[in-house]
């Protein structure tokens, strides 16, 4: 049987949660995932990419700086024009930021500290592919561990990517109040994580792969993988 | 530039005694040029010879049917753990690197130990940490400088644990004066591998091309190891440039790359550089070899222009590794460096006379017997001082404390407080095989490409070494053992980092003898192998020497993840034991330190046998599914265990240890040992006492989980309580307000 998803976990030098993703997504029956070296230029024939966490090229001038000129990001970026599913996870969304795939940046955190630790995610729009099978105001425990990620914009970008609803997460206390006690890293409205105009790019600091076994502390990020698996089915079903 | 003439004064800046350069001349039979006596001076070093430590070390248990490679044999031991499977691990120090420059000593502390680890073949799966600093409470500038060290050394180890993508999932520190001036810092990481797999620091076939690839050479860290041999003093801060610099980012590719090589039939043998460089990786490869190796300096990439080949030789830049390639695959090498963008060259060849000789173009500028260099070194036995046991503490002598204030300040005081300060700034979770997050008895970690449960702790009550060296390294074991038990986890085997002052010192030296002897009589109590480790001594600061602090790391494996156990309650209604009996030593305790300001008496006594009884029985419980939480008591005693393990749970515990004619503060705070706290279900508890009676251990009920948030505890006719969150924020606060003044 043909597989439902066919996924490329771009491996940037630097990269260190591509086999976690690569594991995370075989997880789930109907995927198949597959390792590209950044030095690759076509994308060919799969549905979606995932931009794994890591320190491409060591963080070295700026988070994602470097990578977002590596000979693959031509063809992410094809793909994200195209409408194929992109997933940026940490440094992954670093990268997606500075190829100007997504609104903003990530600056250090406000507490100059690197940060790794469970803690609350509201869902804020579940009418996104990444989104679909959680419900609005739902409180997932997904880890972060990040040094730069205090998401920021200029007012207006702000404005927009609040009107449009691609705010998907944002970091909240036990209860889902988005509170500045619950905000890690300083992020301009508590934001974890935000899509593009298009609903097809979606980059986010937590680690959703780091949650989809329960041995290995939940499963609150199964539900952004198996969104994407049904959006795909959707998609081909037409 | 011309090289200066070898004088006596010369001599003695290069470290060697007038004894060991006539050993030079004998093996020579001629004078050394300036380039041979760097590269003596360094091979003889403390660091790289082990030349005071060696005779002792022979006493360590190394061997068993488990062991695939033994201690001294590589880089690192191996073990196997079933179904074609292997671990690396090891621990290493880098202690005077981090007292002269915090961040950098210890990121390349980490880094180091990580390529011990994929030296061996096996891909690095996590990492643990033991640090020990002086006192970082008050206002003085020495409390200022050891917060500085500590922020320094941690964010040091985030930096590159982070960056290279490896968790760091379990360790210790702690605090104490003798630290001040010398902190310790003990990395440990492990790694997983195939049997077949192994690879071996051999320089084999002659005529094979010698590669060198990684990272160029610059000038930082000139002769690190022979700096690591000597005591810090006023003036170690012009050693700064003996303190290597780390790029994680570059290892990670010479990891990968290394790791993509060797699964191909190219390599004949692959020998990192770490202390010594270049000089060592060569020598050390020839002697394992039987042969000899030949390079040319010019060929070696290099950061700086006009290095001299003194410098190019004693170089510690980091991220480089030797690699001697089959003849006629060097493509391979090409291919793979080429695609992961690091430098490689070839620089010479192995050859059949068991010379290490090195070139600069055309004239050679060393030409030594490669085995003399690294078998054949210096050998001291030293004298060890007498020793006369501490008598027991006269526990009229120490005013009775009111344990209500006692506790609050034991979860606060820095040594035992919450160290999530500490980890929240490693990436404890990378590689997703974390099953216990940091803070309970051991790390819990799954392997996923082996299907393999690990499990591992790192231990070492100083105080108790330095009042008895032989028992606090026994304890220091029993410890790990306990550790690994209460999370579900058998032993495997145990690496040590031997951290001591200057062995000319008979006092000192008898620690060292001492603490050697106490691991070897705990490693064959449990029955696990040393498999390596790393001895550092000299740590002493114009304020004294260090608490001998021999560092126990032990891995373990669990069979089932059923069986993996925490530390910290699950349900209100549960039913809570004692294993073990408490006794009423309270000489080396820490409430004795932290209470009273008194570091003396005996350290409590241990038995292995009753140990090994209280273990198995927790094991055999905990296999029957009839355990919810089991943790040990340590440092702080009986009560600090039960409130730690009610922390970050929202529970509370009733507690009461029955009649008794002990002091309060004796039985709450003393640290018998062999102890161990657990919870089960109220449905469970028949199963459970029947099961531990007929184990034969001692063991009492001794309360219940509580829904309220009130750690209540009764002795005798006393009665304690305090609300949880309380306690729980004095222990999560004590570090983060202490750093964030």
């Amino acid at each position: 049987m043909a597989p439902i998803m066919k996924v490329a976990v771009i491996q940037f030098p630097g990269s260190n949660c591509d086999t976690d993703c690569e594991a995370a997504l075989k997880s789930f029956s109907g995927v198949e995932a597959s390792i590209v070296w950044h030095k690759e230029t076509s994308l060919a024939g799969y549905d979606a990419i995932v931009l794994p966490g890591g320190f491409s090229y060591g963080d070295y001038l700026r988070c994602g700086s470097i990578a977002r000129f590596s000979p693959i990001m031509g063809a992410v970026r094809d793909a994200a024009n195209a409408g194929i599913l992109v997933l940026g996870i940490c440094n992954g969304f670093q990268i997606l930021c500075e190829a100007g795939l997504l609104p903003g940046t990530l600056q250090r955190n406000t507490g100059l500290l690197f940060r790794c630790e469970h803690l609350h995610l509201r869902v804020d729009n579940t009418a996104t592919p990444f989104t679909s099978v959680l419900h609005k105001g739902q409180v997932l425990d997904i880890p972060i561990a990040h040094g730069e990620g205090n998401y920021f914009a200029d007012q207006e970008t702000l404005r927009q990517i609040e009107e449009n609803g691609q705010v998907l997460l944002r970091y909240c206390d036990a209860s889902g109040n988005v509170t500045p006690e619950a905000n890690p890293n300083g992020s301009l409205g508590n934001i974890a994580g935000i899509c593009s105009h298009g609903r097809n790019v979606f980059g986010l600091m937590p680690h959703p792969e780091r949650v989809c076994d329960s041995l290995l502390g939940g499963t609150d990020g199964r539900g952004i993988f198996q969104s994407m698996i049904e959006a795909i089915q959707k998609t081909k079903a037409k | 530039m011309s090289n200066p003439a070898i004088t006596p004064e010369l001599i003695a800046k290069h470290g060697l005694t007038p004894e060991e350069y006539q050993k030079v001349l004998d093996i020579l039979g001629r004078e050394p040029s300036f380039e041979e006596l760097g590269v003596f001076s360094v091979m003889w070093s403390e660091h790289c010879s082990y030349k005071n430590s060696r005779p002792e070390l022979r006493k360590f248990p190394t061997t068993g049917p488990s062991v695939l490679v033994k201690a001294g044999e590589e880089n690192a031991g191996v073990i196997d753990i079933g179904d074609g499977w292997a671990v690396a691990f090891k621990i290493e120090s880098h202690n005077h690197p981090s007292a002269v420059e915090p961040f950098q000593g210890a990121a390349t502390g980490v880094g180091g130990i990580i390529r011990d680890i994929f030296t061996m073949g096996a891909r690095p799966v996590f990492l643990m940490d033991s640090l020990r600093f002086g006192s970082i409470e008050g206002d003085s500038e020495q409390a200022k400088t050891n917060r500085r060290l500590f922020a320094g050394v941690v964010a040091g180890i985030a930096h590159y644990g982070n960056c290279i993508g490896l968790p760091t999932v379990a360790g210790e520190v702690y605090f104490d004066e003798s630290y001040s001036g010398n902190p310790l810092v003990n990395a440990f990481c492990l790694g997983i591998l195939r049997h077949e797999q192994i690879a071996r620091g051999a320089a084999e076939g002659i005529g094979n091309p010698v590669f060198y690839v990684g990272a160029e050479t610059g000038r930082d860290g000139l002769a690190g190891a022979a700096f690591a041999s000597r005591e810090l003093t006023e003036e170690s801060k012009a050693d700064r440039p003996a303190v290597q610099v780390g790029d994680p980012f570059r290892e990670k590719l010479l990891l990968e790359a290394c790791l993509e090589l060797l699964a191909t039939d190219a390599v004949a043998g692959i020998q990192d550089m770490g202390a010594a460089g270049l000089t060592c990786s060569t020598c050390e490869t020839a002697s394992r070899g039987g042969t000899g190796v030949e390079i040319d300096i010019q060929l070696v990439p290099q950061r700086a222009k006009g290095q001299t080949p003194y410098e190019v030789l004693l170089s510690e830049s980091q991220e480089r590794m030797l690699v001697i390639v089959k003849k006629g695959q060097e493509d391979v090498v090409k291919r793979i460096f080429e695609k992961w963008d690091l430098p490689y060259a070839e620089i010479g060849k192995v050859t059949d006379d068991g010379k290490m000789r090195v070139r600069n173009g055309g004239d050679f500028v060393v030409d030594i017997p490669a085995r003399s260099l690294a078998d054949d070194g210096p050998l001291y036995f030293r004298e060890a001082a007498p020793f006369t046991p501490p008598s027991a503490l006269d526990l009229s002598t120490v005013p009775q404390a009111d344990p209500a204030e006692v506790l609050p300040k034991l979860l606060g005081h820095p040594s035992i407080a919450s160290k999530r300060w500490v980890w929240r700034q490693y990436d404890h979770m990378v590689r997703t095989g974390t099953a216990v997050l940091p803070g309970s008895d051991a790390a819990v970690f799954i392997v996923r490409e082996a299907n393999k449960i690990l499990a591992a702790a790192t231990d070492c009550n100083a105080v108790y070494c330095r009042l008895d060296p032989t028992v606090g390294a026994r304890i220091a074991v029993a410890e790990c053992a306990r550790n690994l038990a209460c999370s579900g986890a058998v032993p495997l085997g145990v690496t040590d980092n031997l951290n001591f002052g200057n062995p000319h010192k008979p006092e000192n030296f008898y620690q060292l003898r001492a603490a050697v002897e106490g691991i070897s009589e705990g490693c064959r109590a449990f029955n696990v192998p040393v498999t390596g480790g790393n001895v550092s001594l000299y740590n002493e600061s114009p304020a004294g020497t260090i608490d001998p602090t021999p560092t126990i790391s032990m891995v373990g494996r669990i069979d089932d993840a059923a069986h993996i156990t925490t530390q910290s309650f699950k349900e209100a209604g549960d039913q809570i034991y004692l294993l073990g009996e408490t006794g009423d030593e309270l000489g080396a305790s820490h409430y004795l330190l932290a209470i009273h300001g008194r570091k003396e008496g005996a350290p409590p006594a241990l038995d292995f046998d009753k140990e090994k009884a209280i273990h198995a029985a927790l094991l055999g419980v905990i296999r029957k599914g009839l355990v919810r939480s089991a943790h040990d008591c340590s440092e702080g005693g009986l009560a600090v265990a039960i409130a730690e393990s009610n922390f970050g749970t929202n529970l509370g515990a009733a507690i009461d240890l029955g009649a008794t004619d002990q002091r309060p503060d004796v039985v709450l705070f003393n640290e018998t040992q062999g102890r161990i706290v657990l919870s089960t279900k109220v449905s469970d508890t028949d199963a459970l006492e029947k099961e531990l009676a007929a184990s034969g251990v001692p063991f009492r009920k001794i309360g219940e989980v509580t829904a309220k948030q009130e750690l209540s505890l009764k002795t005798g006719e006393n009665s304690y309580s305090w609300p949880v969150s309380s306690l729980e924020k004095t222990f999560e606060g004590a570090i983060p307000s202490l750093m964030e003044s």
